[in-house]
């Protein structure tokens, strides 16, 4: 193992990896162990920024940026609207649960992926080794070569994700928008919900 | 791509310490830069308003900056009591800290050379450029957020709300306006978008992005960024006017310092980009004496112009009420940015074709920028009508 390290990789690429594999995981543990749901997303912030810097350690620097911007900046910045408007903060009910056997399948399924991880690893420890997917030593640089990949080889998955954003977003659309009432009322919740009561 | 001729040769301990040396530069006229920002701000506002304003400390009032800090640093630091406390205590930082870093990325001169090595004036130059400024205003998000929320009171928790999404809603315009910049440049690389800009059209008319890319892009990003880092006129985040500020309601002493420090620090980085993305950057015709002096010099009159802009804006626009900042940012803002990404991709495209289709693609746009315009042509009314009393913030 030691040997395998000092062979593939320098000092400031491993001291990096460590500080960053600590934070995801101790940022991983937050989010599940911490009591508050909004600690439990700052936790998640963490990891994310994380993962960003062992991706810029792995010179992949432009899916560092977009994890950043959309994870961080868009994603949880959604949860914690959600949480802080609806006020769930401090207390949450952890007593029966409303799907019956949840806990141990979510424990049979962690030790699955547990399992799986161990298994695709094979000797191949995560060790903040440059990968060797892409040439790193090209003089193309990494957006280019991402950008390559994209719209030639997998145009189509990329093209079918796009129509699949939008599908989503038309029906959001769709479910929130009430043509009849003024513009503006059917954006509180209160009124949605007794609507749908009397419904 | 871009990339630093500084580490081509390995990294050294003298490369280290040039980097350090870059870093604490940075950092210092950075501050110095705010101090000076604040004074010149409430100088010209009281020109403006035809009074005197700060004239106490030092020569012409120059220090009331430094006044005002100490007077700040001494305060009681008050933590409210239903407060989370070390959200409360952290969310100034993750305001500051990314108003900070987002000058790293910005060209503030040419190549030089010291100590035996070649360097380029400024303090990171990473492949993925420009995109790192969207990561920390997307960072700086949570400052305003986490700041309303930790404080434990409910005016707070309002305006952060309401400011988180004025800065969500305004990011994406931002994001469109920039990703026209690179379409044209062909690299994120800050260091590459301000080298593309070199040159003249007709030997005086510069090749600055404003021109290449219409002035479109530039003013769609100008009102993005005022709105981004909440200044008027789309400040009624923390509108100093109306008796509960906003986010910061609970922060007194030095916490309140720091949102005040990235505020304005936030302003000068801003210029800063602007110019970097639209005005040529660090780039102009050397006069006299030594070449590597004049790139700073144009880059400084550059940032001061955009300084001295945003002062002027602030001494004579009213505050925009809240429905009308929302439909401004998603209804004006954020389709014009895509029609105008649409004609700049034609034009990218047609160019070994001829000017045809960049006509076609032209009127094509028109079209489409019409048609959503009579869509919401009764928002657009709306909001030039109510301009006129904008100041009365009903929110």
């Amino acid at each position: 193992m030691i040997d395998l390290i000092a062979t593939q990789i320098t000092l400031p690429d491993l001291i990096t990896f460590l500080v960053a594999g600590i934070a995801v995981v101790l940022g991983a543990l937050g989010v599940v162990l911490m009591r508050n749901p909004v600690h439990s997303a700052l936790s998640m912030i963490m990891t994310l920024f994380a993962v960003a810097v062992l991706f810029i350690e792995q010179d992949a620097q432009f899916l560092a940026a977009v994890q950043v911007i959309v994870y961080a900046g868009a994603i949880v910045v959604l949860f914690l609207f959600v949480i802080m408007l609806l006020g769930v903060d401090k207390k949450e009910y952890l007593g029966k649960d409303k799907l019956r056997g949840q806990r141990p399948l979510a424990f049979v399924s962690v030790l699955i992926i547990f399992v799986e991880i161990l298994t695709l690893a094979k000797g191949n420890w995560a060790t903040g080794a440059k990968a060797t997917v892409m040439s790193t030593t090209s003089p193309i640089s990494n957006v280019e070569q991402l950008a390559r990949a994209i719209f030639t080889t997998y145009l189509l998955p990329f093209e079918a994700t796009s129509v699949l954003l939008i599908v989503a977003v038309v029906g959001a659309v769709v479910l929130v928008r009430r043509v009849d009432e003024k513009p503006g009322e059917a954006e509180q919740p209160k009124e949605l919900e007794t609507e749908s009561e009397m419904k | 791509m871009g990339s630093d001729p500084l580490f081509s040769h390995g990294v050294t301990l003298a490369v280290i310490l040039i980097v350090l040396l870059k870093v604490v530069v940075a950092f210092a006229v950075l501050l110095v830069s705010v101090l000076l920002m604040i004074w010149f701000e409430r100088k010209v506002l009281s020109d403006m308003q035809n009074r005197i304003g700060p004239n106490r400390a030092g020569p012409f009032g120059i220090l009331q900056t430094l006044a005002d800090g100490m007077k700040l640093f001494f305060k009681e630091d008050l933590v409210p009591d239903s407060a989370d406390r070390a959200v409360f205590k952290l969310a100034p930082y993750l305001s500051v800290i990314p108003a900070f870093l987002v000058f790293a990325i910005v060209p503030v001169g040419g190549v030089v050379h010291i100590f035996g090595h070649t360097t380029e004036l400024q303090v990171a130059d990473p492949p993925m450029g420009i995109l790192f400024l969207l990561v920390m205003s997307s960072i700086s998000v949570y400052g305003v957020t986490l700041a309303g929320w930790g404080s434990g009171s409910k005016y707070p928790l309002l305006g952060a709300v309401r400011a988180t999404a004025q800065m969500i809603s305004y990011e994406a315009a931002m994001g469109l306006s920039i990703a026209a910049v690179v379409l044209i440049t062909g690299s994120l690389s800050t260091r590459d978008i301000v080298t593309s800009q070199i040159g003249t059209y007709l030997g005086f008319i510069p090749r600055w992005n404003l021109i290449r890319l219409g002035i479109v892009p530039f003013l769609i990003f100008l009102v993005a960024i005022t709105a981004e880092m909440n200044r008027p006129p789309f400040d009624l985040v923390e509108a100093e006017s109306e008796l509960v500020g906003g986010f910061h309601t609970e922060y007194s002493s030095l916490r309140f310092a720091l949102f005040f420090l990235a505020e304005f620090m936030n302003t000068v980085t801003m210029s800063a980009v602007i110019v970097t993305l639209f005005f040529g950057g660090a780039s102009g015709p050397d006069i006299v004496g030594p070449s590597w002096i004049w790139p700073i010099i144009w880059f400084l009159i550059k940032t001061g112009v955009f300084l001295y802009f945003y002062v002027w804006v602030r001494a004579a626009l009213p505050r925009l009420r809240y429905d009308q900042l929302m439909t401004l940012g998603w209804k004006v803002l954020i389709p014009a940015s895509l029609a105008w990404f649409l004609i700049i991709a034609g034009m990218q495209v047609s160019s070994y074709l001829g000017f045809g289709i960049f006509v076609l693609v032209l009127i094509l746009g028109g079209f489409l920028a019409r048609a959503s315009g009579i869509g919401n042509l009764s928002d657009q009314v709306r909001l030039g009508r109510s301009r006129s009393v904008g100041t009365k913030g009903v929110d």
